[in-house]
């Protein structure tokens, strides 16, 4: 256990934070490699890149939910390595997470002292509870009342409680992960206000942000990563240009494993026609055609899982419709759009898509076995073990046989099965949500073999992802949602990594 | 590669093994524990004890088959023990008032496959826990087993009725007939249907499994409704068996079901099971049980080493999720 009181004393008000060399590795995956930069106190610091640059692992190395694989934290003198939230707490680090820590269910002010109550004998002193909670919240949140249930405070308010209850334990590091991504403009004035502030008292302030208007709003320097390695810092704001900014974030060397051959499309399949639905904010229109690949880009809560969802029955839509070969489609549930040919891979592969013990065969039976069985219940031994053969043989699924169960594959092979399971039924309309996502560079090319095999079968295939060069690797054409919003729309030829890029970061808020 | 080659092998030889144990494990033991009763206890192998062993099997194996399917799809049902009871005292009544076997017995499946469907609707479309709602109807099937019986048992007199229980076939008890036709059409129907793969594949992921067609509601609604109207045929052997409906018979006989299905070696958490789980999880209990009268274990003895084995079946579901 760590001592806090001796590495409080350790620490003084005027440390900076230095990460030195940390590299993370899980199973297979090097998510974040020697990653070095130094954090200087009194200043906002930036931290930038795209989805899955390693920014959020670095944060959770920070704030102890991981431990470094390699490398170790600095403050001041001290070299540190947190095993665990409490240790990276009593060496006064505190990370305020997209998704808040706090009890629902329970007041303000025990929420700001959970765990270190004020009591006597186990009676909790209320009135001290609610005379120190509001000392905490005085500057910072006027208008909270500390005896208000946390379930009824504003996103905004609960995200100045974490700042209060981070600020009681006298972090010195404070760590936002982006932390306006759900607030209204009001309330993130009243964020960067009190942001400003940390900083001025000599805080070091780390700022996980997409959006670039906040970090040259707010931030001192900016540190850029990519795939989980650190590109560069830049300490003058001053001296650099939002587009200098953007190559940074994007630039890399490209390897060609897309195998992107162009392709004749045919007529329309799918018209989506001012579609409206849960994460849309305004109504989208676009229509695929026959053989075409769609790249739907956009960053993390841009809609484009929403928009996939309404596509496949998943949600409802409340508003426009959706055209199938001109015959406006009922979507009610997942089942419709299965029966007319409209097939969706799920993001979520372990959640949404396999049947973890469930054999190979029946994770790709399942879906087309009620077509082949006799009187639509009683299976067809023959086409089961057939088809599962077939399946596993084109789309060259590693398993060692067809009864194994789905959980002891890959991610690649998992996701060859799913696309497996599509392939046993009548398709129009493929949509895949993040293909390639946790899926390593092999199994990667072989997917988008697949993909532009069935393309050329004439299959219209709606691709989402948040990796640009995927999107721009694989797609005949590109849409980019913002913030719920179709923000752009690109042919092949047109697109690139920094007008992609440009479309998808929100500048304003409306 | 070659190491690489060689690391792959060894796990998976051990994950055959494990496949082996997960399946054939428990009905071995069940064999062994035959076989150490017959050699160490007099009388077990009699054909009177045979008997009765089998009689014990029936109401017990004949709940568990669809109960597996409750507990492959992830779900409970709590309410079998009430139905059993309601089942005996319908078809009593109905028997007493239109003096029909026929109508008697159609009354009783037909209870039994109502409270199944309210279970099963209730729980699908409304999206109730499992738990919650078989427990409420548990009681409330309990309760109007007592009503429509005066809170007493009701004779039969038809002696027609008598052959569900008490009848035989080349010498082999009905009940006991029945009772290896449903462990053979229950088996048959998990693997061999769509409704069979699709319960086993709500249970395993039951988002995947939607997004992936199954219909969901529709299965879950199936399941509960043949688990009724099974529990109800059990009911029904039982009242014949006993030659009369009894409005108290079956309490916290659910759980002894449960606890065949779990000891067995089907999983709480949804998504395995198969019929020889469901066999060696009912022999076993209904063998020990057996073998503790034999040997005249005092009752209150016989409570202790029956929650002792339940627990033993929670704590090995637990283990194996490791």
């Amino acid at each position: 256990m760590p001592q806090p009181l001796a590495t409080q004393a350790l620490t003084s008000n005027t440390d900076s934070l230095r990460f030195n060399g940390i590299g993370k590795h899980f199973p297979g995956v090097q998510v974040l490699a020697n990653i070095s930069f130094v954090a200087h106190p009194g200043q906002v610091h930036a931290l930038m890149g795209e989805n899955g640059a390693g920014k959020s692992t670095l944060l959770k190395i920070l704030g102890g939910a991981y431990a470094p694989s390699s490398g170790n934290l600095q403050i001041g003198e001290q070299s540190l390595v947190f095993r665990s939230t409490a240790e990276s707490i009593a060496n006064r680090v505190a990370v305020i997470h997209q998704e808040l820590h706090l009890v629902p269910e329970m007041s303000v002010a025990e929420n700001l002292f959970l765990g270190h109550l004020p009591a006597r004998f186990g009676l909790i002193k209320r009135g001290e509870l609610r005379h120190q909670a509001l000392q905490l919240l005085k500057g910072l949140a006027d208008e909270i009342d500390p005896q208000e249930k946390v379930a009824r405070l504003s996103l905004g308010q609960r995200q100045l409680v974490e700042i209060a209850k981070a600020l009681s334990r006298g972090a010195h590091v404070i760590a936002f992960d982006e932390p306006t991504s759900s607030l209204s403009a009001r309330e993130i004035d009243r964020l960067m206000t009190i942001i400003g502030r940390l900083r001025d008292e000599g805080k070091v302030v780390l700022y996980v942000s997409h959006r670039m208007e906040e970090v040259f709003r707010i931030c001192n320097a900016v540190t850029v990563f990519k795939d989980g390695r650190y590109v560069r810092t830049f300490e003058q704001m001053s001296e650099l240009s939002h587009d200098q900014l953007v190559t940074c974030m994007v630039g890399r060397d490209i390897q060609d494993i897309y195998d992107y051959r162009p392709r004749e499309c045919g007529e329309v399949v799918l018209k989506v026609d001012r579609l409206l639905g849960p994460g849309l904010r305004e109504p989208v229109s676009f229509a695929v055609r026959k053989g075409e690949i769609l790249g739907l880009f956009g960053l993390v809560g841009a809609g484009r899982t929403e928009l996939l969802r309404l596509l496949g029955g998943l949600a409802r839509h409340s508003g426009g419709q959706v055209e199938l070969q001109g015959v406006a489609l009922k979507l009610r549930s997942p089942r419709d759009a299965i029966a007319a040919g409209v097939l969706l891979c799920p993001e979520d592969r372990k959640k949404e898509g396999i049947i973890p013990l469930a054999s190979v065969a029946e994770n790709i039976n399942i879906s087309a076995r009620g077509a082949h069985s006799t009187l639509g219940c009683l299976l067809r031994g023959v086409w089961e073990r057939d088809n599962a053969d077939r399946q596993i043989h084109a789309l060259n699924v590693k398993t060692p046989t067809a009864s194994q169960k789905i959980m002891f594959l890959s991610g690649g092979n998992q996701q060859k099965a799913i696309l497996g399971r599509w392939l046993s039924m009548p398709m129009k309309v493929l949509l895949l949500d993040e293909p390639t996502r946790g899926i390593d560079i092999g199994a990667k090319a072989e997917i988008y073999q697949i993909i532009h095999r069935l393309a050329a079968s004439g299959i219209a295939v709606i691709v989402v992802s948040s990796d640009l060069m995927e999107v721009l690797g694989i797609s005949d054409r590109i849409l980019v949602l913002c913030e719920g919003v179709v923000s752009g729309e690109l042919p092949r030829a047109q697109a690139n990594e920094s007008n992609l890029l440009q479309m998808a970061l929100p500048r304003q808020r409306g | 590669m070659t190491t690489q080659d060689s690391t792959l092998a060894t796990p998976r030889k051990k994950l055959d093994m494990r496949r082996f144990l997960d399946d054939w494990v428990m009905l071995l033991a069940a064999f062994a524990i035959f076989l150490l009763c017959t050699l160490l206890i007099d009388n077990f192998l009699s054909p009177l004890n045979m008997r009765g062993l089998g009689l014990a099997i029936s109401t017990t194996g004949i709940a568990a088959c669809t109960m597996l399917y409750c507990l492959a799809s992830g779900h409970f049902d709590l309410s079998v023990g009430s139905v059993i009871a309601c089942s005996g005292v319908v078809a009593a009544v109905v028997m007493r008032d239109t003096d029909s076997v026929f109508l008697g017995v159609c009354a009783a499946l037909g209870m039994g496959l109502i409270v199944g469907l309210i279970n099963g609707i209730v729980i699908a479309k409304l999206r109730v826990n499992a738990l919650i709602t078989t427990l409420a109807t548990m009681q409330i099937v309990r309760g109007l087993a007592y009503i429509f019986a005066n809170g007493k048992a009701v004779g039969v007199s038809q002696e027609a009725f008598y052959v569900f229980g008490n009848g035989q076939v080349f010498g082999v008890p009905v009940p006991i007939l029945i009772t290896i036709v449903c462990f053979l059409f229950f088996g048959w129907l998990l693997n061999y249907t769509t409704y069979g793969r699709n319960t086993m594949a709500i249970g395993g992921n039951q988002e995947a499994a939607m997004l992936a067609g199954v219909n969901v509601d529709r299965t879950k609604i199936i399941i509960f409704a043949v688990h009724g109207l099974i529990g109800a045929l059990a009911g029904v052997i039982l009242a014949s068996r006993m030659t009369s409906g009894q409005p108290m018979i079956g309490q916290g006989f659910e759980l002894t079901v449960i606890s065949a299905c779990v000891l067995g070696g089907v999983s709480l958490s949804g998504g395995v099971g198969m019929i020889r789980h469901v066999i060696a999880g009912v022999l076993i209990l209904a063998i020990i049980e057996n073998a503790m009268n034999l040997k005249n274990i005092d009752t209150f003895y016989q409570y202790v080493i029956r929650g002792s084995i339940l627990l033993l079946a929670v704590v090995i579901d637990r283990l194996k999720q490791r």
